[in-house]
């Protein structure tokens, strides 16, 4: 029973990341000048769009700020979906999945806090405001990088996988309360940084370029985070056939 | 459980004083705060519900790796969680905590009043600063055991525990402090950010020792 | 009206440079594990699963 078990453990361990990794090579070109494409519309689509009557041309700022906002929540969504399958389906690549999108989401956090505070400077008159939103992000932030030091604190992929994976879910209280704190604490925040993506709140020429590059920026996420899971695969094999070559290196000397 | 509540309180008053730290530690904190802001007593009674808070909290933090740590080394960690089919694991976790909170954190919110009286604060502040504390540290020490529960297999989990955690802590800071302040200034609600407090607390109070439970049971095997 | 090109310019590098170092540090880390792995093959290590396949077959 025991044996059987294993013997199906081993071939999902062999056969789905050497899936994965056919099909990442069969799909990241495609998908990079993809990306490339609709990053390049989308930047030009906001180049052109017009100012903005109250906020002048650092609207312009929206078409990044939001995108990067956007996606550090969806990559700590992705995160957490990954967490379940690491816990609850044990897929291999769940996993893989977590540990090379953590460093991708900090980087679209930090990116959105920096874009968010370069706009709230002429906007608001100030770098930072501790509102809910900005809180709740910045916590997002620090979650991220304990994440990180906790998947690089264990030298056993295996078991830091569980602990990250347990962590990560119970991080994820935070994203509702990122999403939905503009709602919930109207009183304390700034209604001039209300962002909604509800189109009747936003004029369709700054709607589309918006949407552009929300686009854009996604696949730009697919494409690092497919990048880094292959990555993340190629350095597992490399440690274990370091540790194959060390025995037999090993056996070699003793017999 | 009963017992077991009772040998986690035991060995934590005895075992080479981890409880005490943490009340000095607490100490040690608020007393520096006068140094670094200045002998202001007006500023000093406005930032005290605050300073209390955050006291606390790197307090409570400091002692959350000796939650299971203590238990592994001596291996009754593994029998907790072998007998985790007489009794629920998750249970037996909350039982510590609690036990953890009595121990080493209790003394805190008594001593709290105290030194409210040393940063110039209201009677009223203070009674609502000790209410928050009261109610809002045993979420701490919850949220703390997952972090304990996740890094126990590490050989230095200590710092790694309190950097997980504290970005989790946050909204427990958050609202105690603006539920102290709104007992003393007058537009500020007290009564909404201390249910809300009280809510987060009983939310931990579940969900905690469940993640923590989880997190052993991986780690063990 | 108000011209914050200074503000938009740098929001704009930000994210550039930013995303630059993302995406070289994720090539470079690419192009060191392919060497390692290559190098390990050239030197005839192989993964536990394939020589297990090669003895069953």
């Amino acid at each position: 029973m025991s044996d059987a078990v294993s013997k199906t453990g081993r071939w999902i361990d062999l056969a789905n990341p050497t899936r994965f990794l056919s099909l990442a090579g069969g799909i990241l070109p495609w998908l990079g000048g993809l990306t490339v494409l609709v990053l390049a519309i989308g930047f030009w689509m906001s180049m052109n769009a017009p100012d903005d009557y109250q906020q002048g041309s650092t609207v312009k700022i929206m078409f990044i700020h939001v995108p990067f906002a956007w996606l550090s929540m969806m990559c700590y969504t992705i995160m957490s979906v990954a967490a379940l399958g690491t816990l609850v389906w044990r897929h291999p690549l769940a996993d893989v999945s977590a540990k090379a999108a953590a460093p991708i989401g900090a980087v679209f956090t930090a990116l959105a806090l920096i874009t968010g505070s370069l706009w709230g400077k002429p906007m608001w008159g100030t770098w930072w405001v501790w509102d809910a939103r900005l809180i709740s992000v910045f916590v997002l932030f620090l979650m991220y990088l304990g994440i990180i030091a906790l998947t690089r604190a264990m030298d056993d992929p295996a078991k830091s996988a569980k602990a990250t994976a347990i962590l990560t879910l119970v991080g994820f209280i935070n994203i509702p309360i990122i999403k939905f704190s503009v709602d919930w604490w109207n009183t304390l925040h700034q209604p001039a940084s209300v962002l909604r993506m509800g189109g009747s709140t936003l004029d369709p020429s700054y709607l589309k370029p918006l949407l552009v590059m929300a686009i854009g920026f996604t696949l730009l996420f697919f494409t690092l985070h497919m990048m880094a899971m292959r990555n993340e695969i190629w350095r597992r094999r490399v440690t274990a056939m370091r540790r194959v070559a060390a025995r037999s290196a090993d056996r070699g000397t003793v017999s | 459980m009963g017992a077991l509540f009772l040998r986690d309180v035991r060995l934590g008053l005895r075992a080479g004083g981890g409880a005490l730290v943490g009340i000095l530690f607490f100490l040690a904190v608020i007393a520096v705060v006068p140094f670094g802001v200045g002998p202001d007593l007006k500023l000093l009674s406005r930032i005290g519900a605050a300073m209390l808070w955050i006291g606390a909290l790197l307090a409570t933090l400091l002692g959350l790796d000796r939650l299971f740590q203590a238990d592994r080394d001596d291996g009754s960690l593994d029998l907790l969680i072998m007998a985790s089919d007489r009794h629920m694991l998750p249970l037996t976790i909350l039982i510590k905590c609690l036990a953890h909170w009595t121990v080493s954190v209790l003394p805190l919110v008594i001593a709290s009043p105290l030194l409210g009286l040393f940063m110039n604060m209201e009677a009223a502040a203070i009674g609502a600063t000790a209410l928050t504390l009261l109610v809002g540290t045993p979420a701490i020490t919850l949220i703390g055991a997952v972090g304990a529960a996740v890094a126990v297999s590490l050989p230095r989990g200590g710092l790694l525990v309190s950097v997980i955690i504290l970005p989790l802590t946050i909204p427990v800071l958050i609202f105690g402090v603006s539920a102290s302040y709104g007992a003393v200034e007058d537009p500020a609600p007290f009564l909404a950010p201390f249910l809300i407090l009280a809510a987060i607390t009983l939310f931990f109070a579940v969900l905690g020792p469940i993640a923590a439970a989880a997190a052993l049971r991986s780690s063990a095997d | 009206m108000m011209s914050h090109t200074g503000f938009v310019l740098a929001s704009y590098g930000a994210a550039i440079i930013v995303l630059a170092a993302l995406i070289g540090w994720i090539f470079i880390d690419q192009r060191s594990q392919r060497q390692a792995l290559q190098e390990l093959e050239s030197r005839g290590v192989r993964r536990r699963s394939e020589t297990k396949m090669d003895n069953a077959s």
